[in-house]
């Protein structure tokens, strides 16, 4: 009798702890009445963001030189198409969306609406091309034709060794687009691993970090990294939808 | 009986689960080498005016423009190496490592290794308080860090007046830098937010990335003082801030709007953009140094 207590804790410990499971995943994984991706969410992302351009300044609020590519590990097979852009044909042939594609939306200067289309489904819009991006965390189907933003598999990362936990959002099923606006492509076999996080900061700032690596077996030569960065707006009253541009 | 048993055991079950959970789940490996992922500019082509992706004050401006690089040739100036901010600014990796209570064996710091011309950083982790606001300011300030859902937070304050830019923007010795450290497998991001009420109109937001190294890096280097043309006693080599020769280079060779290579906060929104849309003229096409390296070189 006199060591019950100290049994009857450990069970009870590991009895709560299966179903608190510490983790997002293991709550995932765990079956039984399983919750929602956004009832399980650590962070809250959903709101309205805007773009604070303080890096590649020179590649993102103007469209650099035809031919430059700077930053970017192009492989050889890509640079006949950098030297050969042609932002007129791409109008013309409906492209004008290639730089808006998921490999390089979150770089494009602009606004993101967050919002959850579903309990597991993340939505982002951005004004800038208005493109909508869809995270789905619980599995997909069947997979549908290729599109500038893809098929996007989210998951709530578990903080462990070598993972600081957050949204993991991994992309595939990409039409072939473009890394910057100056057509330095990627090819529709890119893959594009997006994780984000949140920092609040003493003077009342609120940044979404997205740090973006991009993988293409054809048009690179190493992983492209990017961490785009966003300041959170109190409402939408700058929200302002403007359709793609393959000139500007 | 057995009730109060269960309930009893109850409490201090879930006390353990949020306990143990919250530790479980607060840390990443931090220490290592981490290789810079240069794939984002913040100083491009290290041109004498380049501000952009910066909101300067109007001071902050002046004192730019009235900066000469060869201050850095005097003698008295040649080792005092970069401030902080340029831990994020300048092109080497991360050296981290932690040091720990021999008694306690609990964390107390982690540091990244100083290079020749930076000083490296210390991040108290072991909740030390912050020295008086009077206490001597270093170059490289005073940082307390914690950890906080899984990221390094920490704050970095008591630094000297320097520059956030090699090309001679300021940083006052009343600005404050906040850190946010991220690891995604063998990707580590950097957040660093500068605050300057004297320089900086908004704050100056920086994120890099580095890939952990399998090798060890090492960057220490003896910083040497040689003669470099600039006597004992010279004048501080400077501009007239209205006359500065180089104001227009970097416009030029890129047809940048002048208010964004000054430096002026609204182009750091989407609104610029739109603005800028119908005046704005590309370069023409790249002819050279137009590649993955071509950082710090000229294509004139």
């Amino acid at each position: 009798m006199k060591t019950w207590p100290l049994g009857a804790t450990l069970v009870l410990s590991l009895f709560i702890w299966s179903f608190t499971g510490s983790t997002p995943r293991a709550q995932q994984q765990g079956g039984g009445a399983a919750r929602s991706a956004r009832d399980q969410a650590p962070m809250d992302l959903t709101g309205y963001w805007v773009s604070y351009v303080t890096e590649n300044w020179r590649y993102r609020m103007v469209t650099p030189a035809k031919g430059e590519y700077r930053r970017i590990p192009a492989s050889p097979a890509a640079l006949p198409l950098i030297n050969a852009w042609d932002p007129d044909a791409d109008e013309r042939a409906g492209n004008q969306c290639k730089s808006y594609g998921a490999a390089a939306i979150m770089t494009v200067p602009g606004r993101l609406h967050i919002t959850w289309q579903d309990a597991n489904t993340l939505r982002v819009d951005t004004d800038a091309g208005t493109q909508t991006r869809l995270f789905h965390f619980s599995p997909r189907a069947a997979s549908s034709p290729r599109s500038w933003q893809g098929e996007s598999t989210a998951t709530w990362e578990q903080t462990s060794g070598t993972e600081g936990g957050g949204l993991q959002v991994v992309t595939s099923n990409l039409r072939a687009g473009y890394l910057r606006k100056n057509g330095v492509p990627y090819s529709e076999s890119a893959t594009v691993t997006e994780h984000f996080d949140l920092a609040q900061f003493p003077d009342g700032n609120t940044f979404l970090l997205v740090t973006t690596t991009v993988q293409d077996p054809v048009y690179l030569t190493g992983p492209y990294v990017v961490s785009p960065h966003f300041k959170k707006e109190p409402n939408g009253s700058k929200w302002d939808p403007t359709p793609c541009s393959s000139k500007w | 009986m057995l009730i109060k048993v269960v309930a009893r055991s109850a409490v201090v079950a879930c006390a353990f689960v949020a306990l143990t959970a919250g530790n479980a789940s607060a840390q990443f490996d931090f220490v290592g080498s981490w290789q810079p992922i240069a794939s984002e500019d913040v100083q491009n082509d290290t041109l004498n005016v380049d501000y952009l992706g910066l909101a300067l004050t109007d001071e902050g401006r002046t004192r730019a423009l009235s900066y000469d690089e060869s201050q850095s040739s005097m003698l008295e100036r040649q080792c005092r190496s970069w401030g902080t901010a340029y831990g994020m600014l300048g092109p080497f990796g991360l050296v981290v490592t932690s040091q720990t209570d021999p008694t306690t064996k609990q964390l107390v710091s982690f540091t990244i290794a100083p290079w020749e011309d930076w000083t490296g950083l210390t991040i108290w982790m072991d909740g030390r308080q912050r020295p008086s606001e009077h206490a001597l300011h270093m170059q490289s300030g005073f940082t307390v860090g914690r950890w906080e859902n899984g990221a390094i937070v920490a704050r970095t304050t008591h630094m000297k007046e320097g520059l956030i830019r090699k090309q001679g923007v300021p940083l006052s010795d009343q600005a404050t830098i906040d850190w946010r450290f991220y690891r995604h497998g063998n990707i580590l991001t950097v957040m660093m937010v500068a605050t300057d009420p004297l320089f900086l109109a908004e704050p100056e937001v920086v994120s890099k990335s580095f890939r952990l190294s399998a090798m060890p890096l090492d960057y220490r280097a003896e910083c040497v003082v040689a003669f470099e043309g600039k006597e004992p006693g010279d004048s501080v080599p400077h501009f007239a801030p209205d006359e500065n020769p180089f104001v227009t280079e970097f416009m030029n060779l890129y047809h940048l709007p002048r208010e964004a290579v000054l430096g002026y906060a609204e182009t750091l929104y989407p609104e610029y953009r739109k603005k800028i849309k119908d005046s704005y003229v590309p370069p023409p096409a790249c002819t050279e140094s137009c590649g993955a390296a071509g950082n710090f070189v000229l294509r004139r």
